[in-house]
């Protein structure tokens, strides 16, 4: 283990590497979280005020609730993410970024795909597959731009000094390979000219999702979270056997999930996600077991910086994976079902779990990476309480109202508008936790805009500075 | 470890089983799924939908309309029932003898007491149902046992659950109902009611339409957004237009104005008037109830 980097020339070197392409991703990752977050409390107006948009096509529910999702997913957490894996790669392999040019183009490619998919989503140009919303032109911008950062991050490993393999390397190293592979199934068999027919559709598009929603960001902010725990706690990953074991049930086992119970396919398929789902359990314990033991009486005061972050997101982590297995459960699918309960494990899975790693990531990279400090510590600290108010208050009665709405929609006394009457009460105070974590994007944002802007400031001031000096322009540099 | 290779096999073992198992299995499986026979009948389902309601499809898909509506029925089981429906030379007394006869067989012993209790107060009116939420077998042999006595009888196969009871379907649905649709949206939240069968259970275009221009004209309570910019509101020029909607009064326009729907409301209430999911198949058996409506 090797993880406090001595070396402060090769850390000066690896920081300036990494900086322009890290800006890139997670500046406009930022703006993403933002828009979509903005998009969802738009959607759910609608419970609110189910009129508002009547006039408007662009913001109702169907339109403003996947463009909402994609915006999270593709928008924030997928760059966010990579931007995260190529500074993990970068330290754990104690080598400057590889290619270092390559993630800055890929990064714009990237937002501007989220853009072009988002634009169309809002008018009407989606594919009509669940987190495949996402329109032919985006999605060649999308998968190039990954493909793009894959290659950058393989060629930072290949140059890596330190060759031991870290637990962090196989799930980052995983979730490059995961990517790609589903990314470029799904698009290719889900094309508008399909030459898939029928419900194949649906089992594709439920694979796709499940291997995105809950493998790909599992993968990243699980080995995210490997990376930073032992890192901040200064002391290593309590057992590696553990890691290992629960990074191969993750894999084999999630990438089985996600065909609904009683989804109108051949019945072999729900009863091996099924199956699947219930050993789910298997690498959970597996991770509470690593997480706590790496975790517990680490001498680090919290209080709000990078570590909270990561700890919580990994808590949210265990509740997501457990409502994931609730929903498989023989006992229960039945009434959680088409319930607002599947909507808060995604919820929770990305703006609890993946985006509070990310946030821990990124805050405790950023100083470094910058060679500055936070232009504002509080308002990181700020994020942190804001987020888990915010999370709370979104997830939980989302959970409520579809356990209840589930109830209601068994018995068929209750008529349907009563039940989601009834639901209706949890979806409005839902909507004061987006607004809590509408918040805490904007400060998140403003934290990452004015460290950019003061960073462009510096430069141009470096500049202009030697561009004015009388010295020779080699004597300046020096 | 120092190389990845180990990490690489087994990630590609991984996701390479999970992709042959969910992606190229089924694709074998239902690829080449083609028309199914009706039960019954020598009609092929399902029915390609005329051209309006395929660009319907796409109306439906644009306007995200499966993130609050599935069009998927799920049903607990299926049961039979066996009803007499004539009585043949038997008085309805007699017939109730005969009855508490079969009552005492070992093999009815399960059922005595639902026999008991349906034929306690019975007048001798027809149809009534003999057994009812039993399985194929047995409601068999109580139509051969009714045979026997002479008696007239009817068998009925159905599908039961809260979907069904709510009139959401008449059976689940299966990956037949589907063969037409591109892209199939199968959707995952019931925020509105299952569209599966809505074509039959709202088959009145004009309610359809009310319904998109102003959802809370049919249910007052009903969280649908309203989806008016599918309509045009038109100042009534020399006559009517025949196509405009009609709505209640506290939903219409002023008084010489007229809402017309647009050849996409159009097309959208075509799609959903073409759901209709009610034909008995082999893996979704029942007997459809002729209904006594023209």
């Amino acid at each position: 283990m090797n993880l406090n980097e001595n070396k402060i020339s090769t850390d000066a070197e690896i920081n300036a590497s990494l900086r322009v392409s890290l800006l890139a991703l997670f500046g406009g990752a930022a703006v993403w979280l933002v828009v979509g977050l903005a998009l969802s409390i738009a959607a759910s107006l609608t419970f609110h005020l189910p009129n508002m948009f009547a006039d408007c096509s662009c913001l109702t529910y169907g339109h403003a609730a996947p463009a909402a999702n994609d915006a999270l997913l593709y928008g924030f957490c997928i760059p966010a993410g990579l931007g995260v894996i190529l500074w993990i790669f970068a330290r754990l392999g104690q080598t400057p970024l590889a290619l270092s040019i390559v993630p800055v183009v890929a990064a714009n490619l990237w937002h501007l795909g989220v853009f072009i998919g988002l634009v169309g989503i809002l008018f009407g140009q989606t594919s009509g597959h669940t987190w495949l919303e996402f329109s032919r032109a985006s999605s060649v911008l999308l998968f190039a731009a990954f493909i793009l950062i894959a290659v950058t991050a393989a060629a930072t490993f290949g140059a890596r000094r330190n060759r031991e393999l870290q637990p962090t390397h196989w799930f980052l190293f995983a979730a490059l390979l995961w990517f790609p592979w589903i990314y470029s199934t799904a698009n290719l068999l889900l094309a508008p000219n399909q030459p898939v027919r029928g419900v194949a559709q649906p089992i594709i598009g439920w694979w796709f999702a499940n291997n995105l929603v809950f493998v790909w960001l599992a993968l990243v902010g699980i080995g995210t979270a490997f990376y930073l725990l032992p890192k901040i706690a200064a002391r290593p990953l309590a057992t590696t056997g553990y890691a290992l074991f629960a990074f191969l049930t993750l894999i084999f086992f999630g990438a089985w999930c996600g065909i609904p119970a009683g989804a109108p396919v051949p019945a072999w398929l729900p009863t091996f996600s099924r199956i699947a789902g219930a050993l789910l359990i298997v690498p959970l314990i597996a991770l509470v077991i690593v997480v706590g033991k790496t975790v517990c009486g680490a001498k680090v005061s919290c209080n709000g910086g990078p570590f909270c972050f990561t700890k919580f997101g990994m808590v949210c982590f265990i509740l997501s994976g457990l409502m994931y297995v609730a929903e498989v459960c023989p006992r229960h699918t039945r009434f959680l079902e088409f319930t607002w309960f599947a909507p808060a494990q995604v919820q929770l899975q990305l703006l609890g779990f993946f985006a509070m790693v990310v946030f821990g990531a990124i805050y405790e990279l950023l100083p470094g990476v910058m060679n500055q400090p936070l232009p504002f510590p509080k308002f990181a600290k700020a994020h942190f309480f804001v987020s888990i108010f915010g999370v709370a208050l979104f997830v939980i009665p989302l959970a409520i109202a579809g356990v209840e709405q589930g109830i209601k929609l068994h018995n068929p006394d209750i008529a349907l508008a009563d039940a989601n009457q009834s639901a209706l009460m949890f979806l409005r105070i839902s909507t004061t936790g987006q607004l809590f974590l509408l918040f805490g994007a904007l400060l998140f944002a403003v934290n990452i805009f004015v460290m950019t802007i003061q960073w462009k400031i510096a430069l141009l001031k470096a500049a202009f500075a030697a561009i004015t000096a009388p010295l020779p322009v080699s004597e300046v540099k020096a | 470890m120092k190389t990845g290779i180990g990490i690489f096999f087994a990630t590609v073992f991984a996701l390479g089983a999970s992709w042959c198992g969910l992606v190229l299995a089924p694709t074998l499986q239902l690829g080449g799924a083609k028309l199914e026979t009706v039960l019954n009948s020598t009609d092929t389902y399902p029915v390609q939908r005329t051209g309006d309601a395929t660009l319907g499809l796409q109306i439906y898909r644009a306007n995200g309309c499966a993130a609050c509506h599935t069009e998927q029925v799920r049903q607990d089981g299926v049961a039979c029932e066996v009803s007499l429906t004539g009585l043949g030379n038997n008085p309805p007394d007699g017939f109730k003898k005969f009855l508490q006869s079969i009552e005492t067989l070992p093999e009815w012993q399960d059922h005595s007491k639902e026999l008991s209790a349906a034929f306690a107060t019975w007048d001798g009116t027809l149809p009534k149902v003999v057994i009812a939420w039993t399985d194929k077998d047995s409601a068999d042999k109580m139509a051969d046992l009714l045979k026997a006595a002479g008696c007239k009888s009817e068998s009925r196969i159905y599908a039961f659950g809260p979907d069904i009871a709510r009139d959401w379907g008449v059976r689940h649905s299966v990956a037949a109902d589907f063969l037409y649709d591109n892209p199939v949206q199968l959707g995952s939240l019931r925020a509105g009611p299952d569209l599966a069968n809505v074509g039959v259970r709202m088959g009145d275009a004009n309610i359809q339409l009310q319904h998109l221009y102003a959802p809370q004209a049919g249910a007052k309570n009903s969280t649908m957004p309203a989806f008016r910019y599918l309509f045009e509101v038109k100042k009534i020029g020399d006559a009517p237009s025949p196509d405009a909607v009609k709505l209640p009064k506290e939903f219409a326009p002023a008084a010489d104005y007229e809402v017309v729907p647009k050849p996409e409301a159009r097309q959208l209430v075509a799609y959903l008037l073409s759901l209709r999911a009610n034909v008995p198949l082999y893996e979704a058996p029942f007997t459809p109830v002729i209904s006594a409506k023209p």
